[in-house]
C-alpha cells in the first residue's frame, strides 16, 4: 500500500490510496463524506432505486483500510450518513458490523451538513461539531490550519476522473470515501479559492501527487 | 376508399396526376406498409386518406396521429398540409406538438385535441404518460408513421411500437400506415409494425451515381478526401445545388473549411451538423429551402425529410460504410418523382476506394445491406412500464398482452416482462432492500406508483436517445454568439490556448464558465484539432464481404482504378491477397517493434474488440504487446516479440472465454450501461440546474456499473448491457462471422512492409494496452508534472 507522506500544519500525515488520512502520531484514521444510506434516502423521496450495495461497498474498503493501520480512533469527517434518517434506517446486519469494527477503539462522528444531529443510538461512537486545534478537523473548511470534507475533490490524471487529497498552506481537503459520492474538480472556483496552490494526490492503486495548476483565469 | 370527386378536382388544378400508390394506399384495408422513394409523394399518400375521411364530417376529437422522426418535419408537414386543407375549405385543425411546443399550447392540446396532431416518438410517449390518455386517443382513426426505416434503426422505434400497441389498446379500430424509403427486407419492416401489408411504388429510374474523377489518387490513409477539392468545388459549380455528406462532424468542419479556403468564388456554401447550435442549423436549412445555398456540407443530420426540391447533385465523401443508406441519401438529389437522382462519391483513401467501386456495384444490383436489430430491447420495455404506471394503474397480465403486439417485442417471454416490472418496482436486486420504497406497487390486483412525485422524475426522463454530456461553446464577452456544442470530454482535454474548429471557423479556448465553453476568434491560426463526435460507423456485414470479394479476386480488379490495381498486384507479389474464405495474416518488423496485420473485414467494432481479446492472450503468452489499432478491414498489433501462428490466438472458445472476462471492465461496456440505466430509468438525466453549478452531484454511473458487478452480477441491466454491446459496440457477433466465414488460414512471415498493411501504419486511432499500462501512463504523467514544477516526490 504506497500512500503519500507529507507534512501539514507541522503534523507528518499520510495521504492514503483509497482516500482515508492516516495521522500516525495519534493513531488517527480519518475518513470524510462515507453518505452512508444514499441509496435508501434517494428510494424514500420516490427517486430512483439504485443499486443497495454503497453501504456495503464503502464498509468493506473502509474495513480494509482499520484492519491496515489498526487506528486507535476512527474519524468520519462530517456526512458520514446521508442524511440522521439513512442512520436510523440501516439495516441490523450493517449496525452489527458497524460495531465489529469499532471494537477496542474510539469512533467520533464529526457532524456534516447532511448529518447535523447527533449520531443514532444503534452506532457506535459519539458526535462532535469539531476538533479545535492546530489543525483543527471540521466538516467544512473554516479557519485554517483545518482539515475537512465536504467538497469532494477530484482532478483529472491521464484523461481518467480520479478522487483525490487537496494539500494547501491553509487547508487540507479530503476525498469523499463513500461509494455513491460524485466529485468537484480541483479548478472550481470553491475549491480554488481554499487551496489556490498546493498538491493534489490522486487516488487509486497508488496514491499519486500532483500540482495544482494557477487557477483558470475567470 | 377512393378519390371523391373535390379532390381530384384538386389534383387536377395543381396540374398533377395522384401517383398509384397513392390511389391504393386509399384503396386499402387495414395496415399498410408503404415503401416510395424520396419525392414519390408519400406523405401526402399517408395523409389523403384521413383527408378525405375528414371531409365527410362527423368526427370528433382526434383523427389522425402523424409521428415523425424529426421535429423539424412536423412543422414542414403542418405546412405543407395547411394548403390542401384550405383549397378544399376543410375545416380542420393540424396541430403540432413536440419539445417546443408551448406550454400553455401542451395543455389545451390534453383538453381539446386537434384533428390532426403531428408529433415524435417521445412527445407521443409524454402523452400517453397522462391521466388523460384514454379521452385523447379514444376517437382515433389513423395512425401515420413517417420516416418509419430511420425509426427502426434504433430504440425510438421500439418506444414507438410500444406506444402504438398502447394507442391500438385506447382505439381498436385504428389503422396504422407506415412510410418508408427504400429497405432491403419490407417484410421484416413490416413485422416491426405490428404486422402490415406491403404496398411497393415504382421505385424510379436507376440513379446516376459513379466514382468522382479527381487529378490526384486517393491518398494512402486519412479520411478528409482533401484531395477532391478542386473537383468537388467544379462539380459545384455545374449543379443548382448540391449536399456533401461526410460521415463525421468533425471531417465536415475540416472539409467544409478546406473548401472555402479554395472558393474563390465565394460560391454560398454552407455547413449543417448536430453539434452546430440550433440556430446555425435553422439558418442554413432557411437558407437552402430559399434557394440561397449552392452548397451544404453535412452530416447525418440531413440524412432525413425536409424536402429540399432544388437540390440535384449529391456527393458522398468517404466511404459509405452501408449501401442502403447510400441509396437513401442518394435519393436527396432531385426530389423530382421519375427523374435519376445524380450522385458522385470521393473515396478518403485508397482502401476506401475498393469499397466505393464495391458498394458502387450493390447499388446498380440493388442488392441492398441491413443487420438485423434483434428483438426489442428490455431497457426501453423497463421505461414504458414506468410511463404506464404514470398514467395510471395497470393490470400486469393485460399490459404483458399489449406489449406482445407490439413488432418488436413480439416474442417477448412472460418472465422477461417479469423481470422488468420487477426492476420498475423493486429495482430489482437480489438484496430486497426496498420493501418500503417501492416504485410501484400492487393494490388490489393493479400496479401503481407508490409515491406521486415519481411522476414528475419519469416525465422528465422520457425518451431513448442518450447523448454525450455536451457543454455550449460561446465567443467571451456579454451575449457572445452561441456556436454549438462540444462533449464534454473534448472539452476537458482542452487548456487555454488550444485551438479547434467548430461551424467552420478556428477559434481558441479561453476556459470554462458556468458550464459554458468560452472562446475567442482565431482566424490566421491552424486548428488543433476538432474530434467532438464519438461513435464510428462500422461497414456493414454485406459491404465488408463484397470488398474482400473485390480484392481477393484478381479477376474482378478491372473494376479498379489502374493505381489501386497496382498496388493489390504488388501485394500479390510480395505476400499474398486475402481471398475469399481465406484469413490472411502478416508478421513484420518495423520501427524496431514487430508488427502483426490480420486482414478479418469485420468492421471496425468487431476488430476492435478482436484487437483487445488477442493482445491480452499476446499478453499470456509472453508477446509484449504494446498496442493496437482497428479500421473495417484490418487489425494492426505490434508487441515486443512477433506473432509466428496466429491460429491459437484466433481460437474460438479462448476468445469467447477472453469475451466474458474482459467485457465486464471495459469502457464500452461502461458506456453501454449508462445508456440503458439511462433509459431503464436508474439513472437521470437532465435535473434541471444540476449541471449549472459545476458540481457532479450526480455520481458517474461507472460506479454503478462496477457496484452491480460486485455485489449483484445476475442484476437485469448487466444482461441487457452485456446482450447490447454483444450485438453493436463489441460486435462479438462478426467476429463469429468472420470465423465461420475465413475458415483457412494463412499467415505470412514477411521482411518487410507489405503494401496493404503500409497504409494501415499512417492511420490514427491507436489503442495502448490497457492493465497496468494506464497506471504506468499516470504515473509518469504525474513524475512529469512534479519534475517540471520542481518538486520531489
Amino acid at each position: 500500500m504506497s500512500g503519500y507522506s507529507f507534512t501539514f500544519a507541522g503534523q507528518r500525515l499520510v495521504a492514503r490510496p483509497s482516500g482515508a488520512l492516516w495521522w500516525s502520531d495519534r493513531r488517527w484514521l480519518v475518513v470524510a463524506d462515507l453518505h452512508l444510506g444514499k441509496s435508501e434516502r434517494m428510494a424514500r423521496r420516490g427517486g430512483a432505486l439504485l443499486p443497495p450495495y454503497e453501504v456495503a461497498a464503502t464498509l468493506d474498503r473502509l474495513e480494509a483500510e482499520i484492519a491496515a493501520t489498526d487506528p486507535a480512533t476512527v474519524i468520519s469527517l462530517g456526512d458520514g450518513f446521508d442524511d440522521d434518517a439513512a442512520g436510523r434506517a440501516l439495516a441490523d446486519e450493517v449496525c452489527a458490523r458497524m460495531h465489529r469494527l469499532a471494537r477496542g477503539r474510539d469512533w467520533v462522528w464529526i457532524t456534516g451538513n447532511h448529518d447535523p444531529g447527533q449520531v443514532c443510538a444503534r452506532m457506535p461512537g459519539r458526535t462532535r461539531a469539531e476538533f479545535p486545534g492546530i489543525p483543527a478537523l471540521r466538516h467544512e473548511a473554516g479557519e485554517g490550519a483545518d482539515i475537512s470534507g465536504h467538497f469532494h475533490p477530484c482532478i483529472r490524471l491521464a484523461g481518467q476522473r480520479r478522487r483525490c487529497f487537496l494539500i494547501g498552506r491553509d487547508h487540507l481537503i479530503l476525498p469523499a470515501f463513500g461509494a455513491y459520492t460524485g466529485g468537484l474538480l480541483a479548478d472550481d472556483p470553491a475549491l480554488a479559492a481554499l487551496v489556490p496552490q498546493g498538491l493534489a494526490v490522486a487516488c487509486g492503486a497508488r496514491a499519486l501527487p500532483v500540482p495544482l495548476r494557477q487557477p483558470r483565469r475567470a | 376508399m377512393s378519390l371523391p370527386p373535390e379532390f381530384q378536382g384538386w389534383f387536377t388544378r395543381q396540374g398533377w396526376q395522384p401517383h398509384p400508390h397513392q390511389i391504393a394506399l386509399l384503396a386499402a384495408q387495414g395496415d399498410t406498409l408503404l415503401i416510395a422513394p424520396t419525392g414519390g409523394g408519400k406523405t401526402l399518400a399517408g395523409f389523403l386518406p384521413s383527408l378525405v375521411d375528414l371531409a365527410r364530417g362527423g368526427h370528433k376529437g382526434m383523427h389522425t396521429l402523424y409521428v415523425s422522426p424529426l421535429k423539424a418535419l412536423t412543422a414542414d408537414i403542418a405546412r405543407n398540409l395547411a394548403r390542401p386543407v384550405a383549397d378544399l375549405g376543410l375545416s380542420l385543425r393540424i396541430e403540432d406538438r413536440t419539445g417546443d411546443t408551448r406550454q400553455a399550447q401542451r395543455a389545451r392540446q390534453r383538453v381539446d385535441p386537434p384533428d390532426i396532431l403531428l408529433t415524435t416518438p417521445e412527445s407521443l410517449a409524454l402523452l400517453l404518460s397522462y391521466p388523460e390518455a384514454p379521452a385523447i386517443f379514444g376517437g382515433l382513426k389513423r395512425v401515420v408513421l413517417d420516416e418509419l426505416h430511420a425509426l427502426a434503426e434504433s430504440k425510438r422505434g421500439d418506444q414507438l411500437m410500444l406506444g402504438l400497441a398502447r394507442l391500438r389498446s385506447l382505439a381498436p379500430d385504428l389503422t396504422v400506415t407506415g412510410l418508408s424509403a427504400t429497405v432491403e427486407d419490407p417484410a421484416r419492416l413490416a413485422d416491426f409494425m405490428g404486422g402490415a401489408q406491403v404496398l411497393l411504388a415504382d421505385p424510379g429510374p436507376d440513379p446516376d451515381i459513379a466514382m468522382l474523377p479527381t487529378a490526384h489518387p486517393a491518398p494512402w490513409a486519412g479520411g478528409g478526401g482533401h484531395y477532391a477539392i478542386p473537383e468537388v468545388l467544379t462539380q459545384i459549380r455545374a449543379a443548382t445545388t448540391t449536399i456533401i455528406f461526410i460521415n463525421t462532424r468533425a471531417q465536415a468542419e475540416l472539409f467544409f473549411q478546406a473548401l472555402w479556403a479554395a472558393n474563390d468564388e465565394n460560391l454560398p456554401i454552407g455547413l449543417h451538423h448536430g453539434s452546430l447550435a440550433r440556430e446555425a442549423r435553422q439558418r442554413v436549412e432557411a437558407a437552402m429551402a430559399a434557394g440561397a445555398l449552392r452548397a451544404v456540407v453535412a452530416t447525418g443530420s440531413l440524412d432525413l425529410g425536409i424536402d429540399w426540391g432544388a437540390v440535384d447533385l449529391v456527393i458522398q465523401v468517404g466511404a459509405p460504410k452501408n449501401v442502403k443508406r447510400l441509396v437513401q441519401r442518394i435519393g436527396r438529389a432531385n426530389h423530382r418523382y421519375n427523374a435519376p437522382s445524380v450522385a458522385r462519391i470521393v473515396p478518403a483513401n485508397r482502401f476506401e476506394v475498393i469499397e466505393c467501386v464495391a458498394a458502387l456495384q450493390a447499388v446498380r444490383e440493388r442488392d441492398l445491406d441491413g443487420d438485423p436489430r434483434g428483438p426489442g430491447p428490455l431497457d426501453v420495455l423497463c421505461q414504458h412500464i414506468l410511463l404506464t404506471a404514470c398514467a395510471g394503474r395497470f393490470d400486469a397480465d393485460a399490459l404483458f398482452a399489449e406489449v406482445r403486439r407490439a413488432g418488436p417485442y413480439r416474442g417477448l417471454t412472460r418472465t422477461d416482462f417479469n423481470a422488468c416490472l420487477d426492476f420498475a418496482a423493486t429495482g430489482g436486486y437480489a438484496l430486497r432492500a426496498y420493501d418500503r420504497w417501492q416504485r410501484l406497487v400492487l393494490r388490489d390486483g393493479l400496479w401503481g406508483l407508490r409515491d406521486p412525485r415519481a411522476v414528475r422524475d419519469l416525465r422528465m426522463n422520457i425518451g431513448t436517445i442518450v447523448e454525450a454530456e455536451m457543454l455550449k461553446v460561446r465567443f467571451r464577452g456579454r451575449g457572445g454568439a452561441p456556436l454549438g456544442e462540444v462533449e464534454e470530454a473534448f472539452a476537458a482535454s482542452l487548456e487555454p490556448g488550444d485551438t479547434f474548429l467548430i461551424g467552420g471557423q478556428t477559434v481558441r479556448y479561453e476556459g470554462l464558465r458556468d458550464m459554458v465553453v468560452e472562446v475567442t476568434r482565431q482566424p490566421t491560426r491552424k486548428p488543433k484539432i476538432a474530434v467532438f463526435s464519438g461513435m464510428k460507423l462500422a461497414t456493414s456485414t454485406q459491404l465488408s464481404h463484397r470488398v474482400q470479394a473485390l480484392i481477393g479476386d484478381p479477376t474482378h480488379h478491372a473494376a479498379l482504378p489502374a493505381d489501386t490495381r497496382d498496388w493489390l498486384a504488388l501485394q500479390d507479389q510480395v505476400s499474398a491477397l486475402p481471398r475469399p474464405g481465406v484469413l490472411q495474416s502478416e508478421s513484420f518488423r518495423h520501427d524496431g517493434m514487430w508488427h502483426f496485420a490480420l486482414y478479418g473485414f469485420a468492421g471496425r467494432n468487431a476488430l476492435q474488440t478482436l484487437g483487445l481479446l488477442m493482445t491480452r492472450m499476446m499478453e499470456a503468452a509472453g508477446l509484449g504487446p504494446l498496442g493496437f489499432l482497428s479500421t473495417d478491414y484490418a487489425l494492426l498489433i505490434w508487441s515486443l516479440d512477433p506473432v509466428t501462428d496466429p491460429a491459437p490466438l484466433l481460437d474460438r472458445e479462448g476468445l469467447r472465454a477472453g469475451l466474458g472476462d474482459w467485457l465486464g471492465n471495459n469502457a464500452v461496456m461502461k458506456r453501454t450501461f449508462r445508456n440503458v440505466a439511462t433509459i431503464a430509468g436508474l439513472i437521470q438525466r437532465n435535473l434541471p440546474g444540476q449541471r449549472k453549478s459545476g458540481r457532479q452531484a450526480t455520481f458517474s454511473s461507472d460506479i454503478l456499473y462496477d457496484t452491480l458487478r460486485k455485489y449483484d452480477p445476475g442484476h437485469l441491466l448487466l444482461r441487457i448491457t452485456a446482450d447490447e454491446a454483444r450485438r453493436g459496440l463489441v460486435d462479438f457477433d462478426r467476429i463469429e462471422d468472420m470465423l465461420d466465414r475465413l475458415t483457412r488460414h494463412d499467415h505470412r512471415m514477411l521482411d518487410r512492409v507489405s503494401p496493404l498493411a503500409a497504409p494501415l501504419l499512417l492511420e490514427v486511432g491507436r489503442v495502448p494496452i490497457a492493465g497496468q499500462g494506464r497506471e504506468r501512463l499516470a504515473e509518469a504523467e504525474a513524475a512529469a508534472l512534479m519534475a517540471e514544477a520542481g518538486l520531489e516526490i
